[in-house]
């Protein structure tokens, strides 16, 4: 048996549904008794929006939805400058100052200056709340999934190594890195990529995967989200897409039939580029997974309906 | 007759409309600013819009940030940099011209750097590392040099007649209007009062802090390096002096984006979080002043067969298990079509209602990619065409 992924990485260009994704995934992982954090990075309250509960401040763990499963799914927006602070209070016993820290602007200033100081901040506060569970706390979680940056920087988010290298050569945040490059590696650590079965998301699928493959982190399955199912073969397909077959609906005028015909050549043309689209993602020699357009867009019982779909499809951990 | 046929867009929805042609054709209209969240097909809307633009006759340059291989390609520029490139497969015909350029925001900002200091001074500030990190990996960087290209090619444009409208693809902003606000951010930090306190930490009005600030600044400097914290003292006393033209600049910019001269337009598609985020662009340009002309919707779907989603699924249902399968997958397609469209309409009704006087143009989804410039002529008419 396979080791329990307890840390699921989400990315995925821009309008592709990495989020919506990243919350299915998460309910999914939620089954009967268990926890699972679902975290953001970029301060977008994509979380919030997508389960229509109030914004989540700060440090705030709020559970935002229980599943039918009988599990519960708790929301966390992480934030860079809450996390100096906390991290300030962990190995410098500087709360109290935290708030003369930002009076003086220096949170600002030092993840300003040093922008990897805050992809290292970020993902160390997944990495704490993933080792809660070792250090058997009681807000331990049994899964975190983390709603990452889009693949253009996918790569340089998780690369804390780089990330430090021109920061402090001793101290705890080296030490910090360390830790957190060691949980990136591990086998319970997985990168899932959400992609639409169009060009560009796809070459950046490619791109991102090609540029992590150095890390050493492991990536999990690529989901091809908002697809179209077609029980149409191949032959089909290409007769339907070149527009000369003649539909024949009863009840519908020769106009009607006609036009069914033009709008099912131009449906049938994209599927068919779909599955090439398709063909390239396999060429990856990764675990694939299809989740179906909805057409009534997306809600929490969207949401459910994608954790039913990722439930079949991907090797989630035995309860 | 309108009939059966009758093509099947959206109905309820009357907003006005968005007159791409219109204001193409003002002359007095020389910056438009494509804005939006990540892929919604900015990109490609300001591609159509330049292209459009030079081919009605005006001299256009066009600033993208991402850098789409084919979409470059299909103007005919293989690679696009940081230097205006001529597009020569668009029609001149009207006497207009095309050209196309990409950010790079390291390259812009090094240029700044040498061109307002001494060489000893330039060759300081290029070879700081902290020089090196902000100009590129900062998170406001890419907005603020973009915002110092569009000066730049604005001033060029005046001074030289080379172009008469800019074509503007803002970055994908990370949070709303990212590009408005990044000036401000690196000002303050440069500015701000940590830096000054790092600089002369006992002087002034300050000094009853400085003991509590000794205290931060030595976790700083643990967690930063004294290195890191050294080479910012450095490139801040070299880089003071050129510190106020940067400011000057970015606030003349800010005013030329305000005036009448430019215009606004909010780029999303017809789904939920994308019209959020339209939703912020056109609330934050409103409350700041800025000429918002209006949004352009792109993927929009539409179907020229008016039967209900409910009938198509019906006729299926009565045809499944005959040799009629291409009818049966048809009518169900069809019905899946139909239910986008219902969506789409229901969000963007909600969207206008809210905002019922911003114009807007819808382009509909295409079956490909756009990828070649007969496609990138077909957005721009689709954008400019009423219906």
């Amino acid at each position: 048996m396979s080791p329990r992924h307890t840390l699921h990485i989400v990315s995925g260009k821009g309008g592709t549904g990495k989020t919506t994704i990243a919350a299915g995934l998460a309910c999914a992982l939620a089954t009967s008794g268990r926890r699972v954090l679902l975290c953001e990075v970029e301060g977008r309250n994509g979380i919030t929006e997508l389960f229509d509960v109030p914004l989540l401040n700060g440090t705030e763990e709020r559970r935002i939805s229980r599943t039918s499963a009988g599990g519960m799914v708790y929301g966390l927006s992480i934030d860079a400058e809450a996390a100096l602070i906390e991290y300030l209070d962990t190995f410098y016993h500087l709360s109290i100052a935290g708030k003369a820290l930002d009076r003086f602007g220096a949170v600002d200033f030092a993840t300003s200056i040093a922008p990897g100081l805050r992809d290292v901040l970020l993902t160390g506060k997944a990495y704490e709340a993933v080792r809660r569970r070792i250090k058997n706390r009681p807000n331990s979680y049994d899964a975190v999934v983390l709603d990452a940056p889009p693949t253009g920087r996918i790569a340089q988010f998780l690369n804390v190594h780089a990330a430090v290298a021109g920061l402090a050569k001793v101290g705890p945040i080296r030490n910090q890195a360390d830790s957190i490059m060691r949980l990136l590696r591990s086998a319970t650590t997985a990168v899932h990529f959400v992609t639409l079965l169009e060009d560009m998301p796809v070459t950046e699928t490619e791109e991102a995967i090609a540029a992590l493959r150095p890390t050493q982190i492991r990536i999990g399955t690529v989901i091809e989200n908002m697809v179209t199912p077609t029980p149409l073969d191949l032959d089909q397909l290409q007769t339907a897409a070149g527009g000369t077959v003649a539909l024949k609906v009863p009840g519908l005028t020769v106009k009607q039939n006609e036009a069914l015909a033009s709008e099912f050549a131009i449906e049938a043309a994209r599927t068919l580029q779909e599955q090439q689209r398709h063909d390239r993602l396999t060429a990856l020699g990764l675990p694939l997974a299809q989740i179906a357009f909805d057409p009534g867009g997306i809600d929490e019982g969207a949401i459910f309906a994608i954790a039913e779909q990722l439930t079949d499809q991907m090797i989630l951990e035995a309860v | 007759m309108t009939g059966a046929l009758e093509s099947h867009r959206h109905p309820g929805l009357s907003v006005p409309f968005l007159d791409l042609d219109k204001i193409i054709g003002d002359r007095d209209t020389k910056i438009i600013i494509c804005c939006g969240s990540g892929g919604v097909g900015k990109t490609t809307t300001s591609a159509a819009i330049a292209v459009r633009a030079a081919e009605a006759g005006r001299k256009v340059v066009v600033l993208t940030i991402d850098p789409a291989r084919r979409l470059a390609q299909s103007l005919g520029v293989g690679e696009l940099d940081n230097t205006p490139r001529a597009v020569t497969v668009i029609d001149t015909a009207s006497g207009g011209s095309l050209d196309a350029m990409m950010l790079d925001m390291k390259r812009t900002f090094d240029e700044v750097v040498i061109s307002h200091s001494t060489p000893e001074k330039a060759a300081a500030i290029l070879q700081n590392q902290f020089y090196v990190a902000l100009s590129s990996e900062f998170a406001g960087t890419q907005e603020y040099m973009a915002m110092e290209k569009l000066g730049q090619l604005h001033a060029e444009a005046e001074a030289r007649g080379t172009w008469d409208l800019i074509v503007v693809d803002t970055p994908p902003a990370r949070s709303a209007l990212d590009f408005l606000d990044a000036p401000e951010h690196l000002s303050a930090l440069l500015d701000g009062r940590f830096l000054r306190l790092l600089l002369h930490p006992a002087r002034g009005p300050l000094r009853v802090m400085s003991a509590g600030f000794s205290m931060i600044s030595a976790a700083m400097t643990k967690i930063l390096g004294a290195q890191i914290l050294r080479d910012v003292q450095t490139f801040v006393r070299a880089f003071e002096a050129l510190f106020g033209g940067f400011r000057q600049r970015a606030t003349s910019t800010f005013e030329l984006l305000s005036s009448r001269h430019s215009t606004f337009l909010v780029v999303a598609t017809p789904q939920r979080d994308a019209l959020r985020e339209a939703a912020y662009f056109v609330d934050r340009l409103t409350e700041e002043g800025m000429p918002l002309s209006g949004m352009v919707l792109n993927r929009v779907h539409t179907s020229a067969l008016a039967i209900s989603p409910e009938r198509a699924l019906s006729v299926a249902e009565d045809l499944a298990g005959t040799s009629a399968v291409l009818e049966v997958e048809a009518l169900r397609r069809h019905a899946h079509l139909m239910r986008v469209i219902e969506t789409e309409s229901r969000m963007m009704e909600r969207f206008a209602a809210a905002r019922p006087t911003l114009a807007q143009t819808q382009v509909q989804s295409l079956p490909t990619d756009v990828t070649d410039l007969a496609a990138v002529r077909l957005v721009g008419a689709l954008l400019s065409d009423k219906d």
